[in-house]
């Protein structure tokens, strides 16, 4: 363990640990747009550097290990400035059109330009202008509100290793896309949706259904697959508008595209509410108890006139693990067969 | 005794410019024909050299007879006949050809290390290196233990030639002392400075010294695998480079066993893609290992962490070259050269407004005035020098008045300015500062990776404000403006690159902030250069009415009967001068 000072308060930490996380242990607050927990330390934002006495430049704390006996100083006046100079820097390349953003509310960028009170920019110039859209059906891409923070880019390649993305072109005009600026055609399963700070990323599906402060968030398990994935519904007028997963789940808050993008069923006209009984060549309506009834009888009886084994049963991936244990155990200790498959298998 | 004869031709990238294979062609050929042959070696030899520095005077040609040198400039291949015919055969040099008082001007203060062998040995033919004590450096270092190669380097006080400076031996000496698997050393030949061509000259004059540098730096560090990262722009330099570490195999200065020393050690050539920032070591290292060449935040620096995470030694091509000298002649030799804190030498490409540009070799510490005037030869047209830049666009301008000051790594840094990697670049009065603040400009901003945001956005404001400036719409509070974010991106940029590129603003504000002020206040280019802020007229005095000017004009904004004062019309003028070009009677005003 080391032993440092952070604003005059003493802080200890094992040792690799950053200045940022060893702040952040200590609820010191460091702003940062370009960190992310889960992934490589990447310094390009270059909001989160602090003051180390001896060293008489700033450093990022995100990338900095911290030493024993280190003096650190988050706030000062110097470091404040110039975290207010790239903001003014990144604000005056972004269209600022919070009015009309998806993010608004939610966008980490936002939030800094408010605390950082930037309302008269210093600087003005040419901004990004992108014209070209991308036509994939899953995940808005608007570049103009990219600020190459490549979070987007380092959890495409190191927590789902397709590496869809990368960064193009030189200087001003760097920007994140996909080779030769295609349309993105991944898996999409939008990990870069869920760290992207601004409305540079979103879900189409997501397009003026609400924003962040009109949702109720509904925590739940995807219905997909058996990995069971925590997933968290923001519902506004008992719809669902978007979903997204928590940090600290089971699935470190990554999902699927199924997970992420495929709820639009739940609202679909056609989907089926209750079990159908078929009763000559035609399907009614039915209550669980009455249905759950009919199978408990026929079963019952196919068993005792030709045995369990004239019984099978096939279980649906989209059923958790212990649906799909406590199924397998019904038809052997139950039912008395080994007759059991599953639809993943197939 | 037999008579000998020796012919030099420069042929380095300048040199074959200049038509420098042409000239070497028509030699073969003719002395083919007057029945000399001239591929015996040692005692008739006709061979290529790199550069020797004054590439103005290009194609140089050096011809030995006898052991007295007689060198030529400029020589055409319709030049050779005559030569072959008076001085080889004749036994009398051409006179009128040879190089004059200022060729000889140009060398006698230079000390050259690593240029000592380029312009003399073939730089194609390994025992050429080897005849001038090539490789005997290697065969000693071998012997040497790894502590003592080092301590030997340490001794000599050889600081990186790349533009920081820092201590090459210490470098070994941490590199040395990680303990792991797997080590390397790397060559950064990605020299990418605008007018720098030190890098290039030395691996197109001599590539042995670098591979035998690098060879001695990889036994001392214990890698057995090195890279040369070389631009993709510099063919010539990758050819003769590659031929090399052919022949070096073949001798078994490289590969396994290495001299029989039982050392492994080979070098890889990984060509780069042109982009400046890959000459920032942490993004050449991404760059090798087939990432995006974006630098990384240090620590850890590559010494502990470097290609493959392995530690790594990144040195520049001029630092290794230098190894050998050291080697062969001692610590102490080396350290003579210099001051107390720069040791030995420092190449340096002069270019500019200067009468002989090329590539020279000085000793550390020496005065500017004396690069300038001496080695330099002075100002071009007899202007007088506004400011000399240094160290490219990492580098600042260093202002006429301190000329006086010495040329060392602190006293650069005390005025603002760097050593760098050795660009030198020469202003006079038809400069203006605010024009090559924005010139340097454009180059880092579109250099930029794009990785952090002062110096992809902060380097496109500066460059914004400057245009702006240039363009006759500054305004008041543009130089503080200037200042503040050049000291914020300075601070908060992620790497060298951004770093320093606002230091050619900065320089220039504070030596020539009066050249500013009159940008934005009085809307006026002191120097006559910002075409926004110029102004044509005709001078009624001195026209003679001849319709020179007329006849060029390209937007039709001159008027005037034949005979009759001509005039200008400021509202349709384009502002492109072929009007005062035009006059032959000094009759068009520019301000």
């Amino acid at each position: 363990m080391l032993h440092l000072t952070i604003n005059g308060l003493r802080v200890t930490v094992p040792e690799g640990t950053t200045i940022l996380d060893a702040a952040r242990s200590a609820d010191i607050p460091i702003p940062t747009l370009c960190h992310h927990p889960k992934l490589t330390p990447y310094g390009g934002c270059r909001l989160c550097i602090v003051e180390v006495k001896g060293i008489n430049r700033p450093v990022t704390s995100c990338t900095t290990p911290v030493a024993a006996d280190m003096e650190v100083a988050t706030t000062t006046p110097a470091i404040e400035r110039m975290r207010k100079t790239i903001l003014e820097l990144i604000l005056s390349d972004h269209p600022n059109d919070c009015m009309v953003c998806e993010k608004a509310g939610d966008c980490t960028l936002q939030e800094l330009a408010y605390f950082y009170g930037v309302s008269d920019n210093r600087f003005e110039g040419e901004r990004r202008c992108y014209t070209g859209k991308d036509h994939n059906p899953f995940i808005g891409r608007d570049m103009e509100k990219c600020i190459l923070c490549g979070k987007c880019v380092r959890v495409c390649e190191e927590v789902q290793g397709v590496g869809a993305i990368d960064i193009a072109y030189r200087g001003f005009n760097a920007k994140i896309c996909p080779p030769f600026e295609k349309d993105l055609s991944c898996e999409f399963c939008g990990q870069c949706v869920s760290v992207c700070p601004t409305g540079a990323l979103t879900g189409k599906a997501w397009t003026q259904r609400g924003r962040q402060k009109d949702v109720r968030e509904i925590d739940t398990t995807c219905p997909y697959c058996g990995c069971g994935c925590s997933l968290t519904l923001h519902v506004r007028r008992n719809e669902i508008v978007r979903v997204s997963s928590r940090d600290d789940t089971i699935n470190e808050g990554w999902l699927c595209p199924k997970g992420r993008f495929g709820y639009t069923f739940v609202h679909s006209r056609d989907r089926l509410k209750t079990p159908l009984i078929k009763e000559k060549g035609v399907h009614r309506e039915a209550s669980w108890d009455e249905a759950l009834d009919l199978i408990a009888s026929r079963l019952s009886k196919i068993g005792k006139k030709h045995g369990p084994d004239a019984i099978g049963g096939l279980s649906s991936a989209r059923c958790t693990n212990e649906e799909n244990y406590l199924f397998q155990k019904f038809m052997r200790a139950v039912i008395g067969t080994n007759n059991v498959d599953h639809c993943a298998r197939l | 005794m037999k008579s000998s004869l020796t012919i030099r031709i420069c042929m380095g990238t300048g040199g074959i410019a200049a038509g420098g294979a042409d000239v070497m062609a028509v030699f073969a050929d003719q002395l083919a024909t007057k029945g000399i042959r001239a591929d015996i070696r040692k005692h008739c030899s006709i061979h290529k050299v790199g550069c020797r520095g004054l590439c103005a005077k290009d194609v140089l040609v050096d011809v030995i007879r006898n052991g007295d040198k007689t060198t030529y400039q400029y020589i055409k291949p319709d030049m050779v006949e005559r030569i072959i015919e008076e001085h080889v055969v004749g036994g009398n040099p051409v006179q009128e050809w040879a190089v004059g008082e200022d060729y000889h001007q140009f060398h006698d203060k230079q000390i050259k290390v690593v240029l000592s062998d380029c312009g003399n040995i073939n730089p194609e033919d390994i025992d050429s290196y080897i005849s001038a004590g090539g490789y005997s450096a290697l065969e000693q270092a071998v012997k040497m233990t790894p502590a003592e190669t080092i301590a030997l380097i340490k001794k000599s006080g050889l600081r990186g030639r790349g533009g920081a400076g820092f201590p090459t031996g210490v470098k070994w000496e941490i590199c040395r002392s990680v303990d792991a698997s797997q080590k390397y050393i790397i060559c950064n030949a990605d020299e990418g400075d605008p007018g720098a061509f030190m890098d290039r000259s030395v691996i197109e004059g001599n590539p042995h010294a670098v591979i035998e540098g690098m060879t001695v730096g990889a036994v001392a560090i214990g890698a057995d695998k090195g890279y040369v990262y070389i631009r993709a722009e510099y063919p010539l330099a990758v050819e003769r480079l590659r031929n090399a570490l052919k022949q070096a195999r073949e001798r078994s200065f490289l590969g396994k066993n290495i001299l029989g020393s039982g050392i492994n050690f080979d070098i890889r050539v990984k060509l780069g893609a042109g982009a400046f920032v890959c000459g920032e070591e942490t993004a050449l290292i991404a760059s090798i290992e087939g990432l995006r060449g974006m630098p990384r935040a240090k620590p850890p620096f590559p010494v502990y962490k470097g290609l493959w995470g392995k530690p790594t030694v990144i040195n520049n091509v001029e630092t290794l070259a230098n190894i050998p000298h050291i080697i062969r002649k001692g610590a102490e030799w080396y350290a003579s050269f210099g001051t107390e804190k720069s040791k030995g030498t420092k190449v340096f490409a002069l270019t500019g407004k200067i009468r002989n540009s090329g590539l020279i070799e000085v000793p550390m510490g020496i005065p500017l005035r004396e690069i300038i005037f001496d080695i330099g030869g002075g100002i071009e047209n007899n202007r007088k020098i506004k400011a000399v830049q240094t160290g490219g666009p990492s580098g600042g301008c260093i202002p006429a008045e301190l000329l006086d000051i010495t040329v060392d790594f602190e006293s650069l840094a005390r005025v603002g300015s760097i050593v760098g990697s050795g660009g030198m670049v020469v202003l006079d009065e038809t400069d203006c500062m605010v024009n090559i603040a924005k010139f340097f400009l454009q180059f880092t901003q579109s250099e930029s990776c794009g990785k952090c945001v002062p110096c992809r956005i902060g380097t496109k404001r500066l460059l914004e404000i400057l245009e702006r400036v240039t363009a006759g719409k500054g305004r008041l509070g543009d130089i503080e403006l200037l200042e503040s974010l050049a000291n914020d991106i300075k601070a908060t940029s992620l790497c060298g690159l951004g770093q320093t590129a606002p230091n050619p603003v900065l320089s220039t504000i504070k030596y020539f902030r009066d050249e500013f002020e009159a940008h934005i206040t009085k809307k006026k280019c002191p120097a006559g250069v910002c075409r926004d802020l110029l102004s044509f007229v005709v001078l009624k005095d001195f026209c003679k009415g001849c319709g020179a000017c007329k006849r060029v004009c390209p937007a039709g904004a001159i008027t005037g009967e034949r005979k009759q004062t001509h005039a200008i019309d400021p509202e349709v003028c384009v502002k492109c001068g072929a009007c005062f070009d035009a006059c032959k009677f000094k009759a068009i005003g520019k301000g």
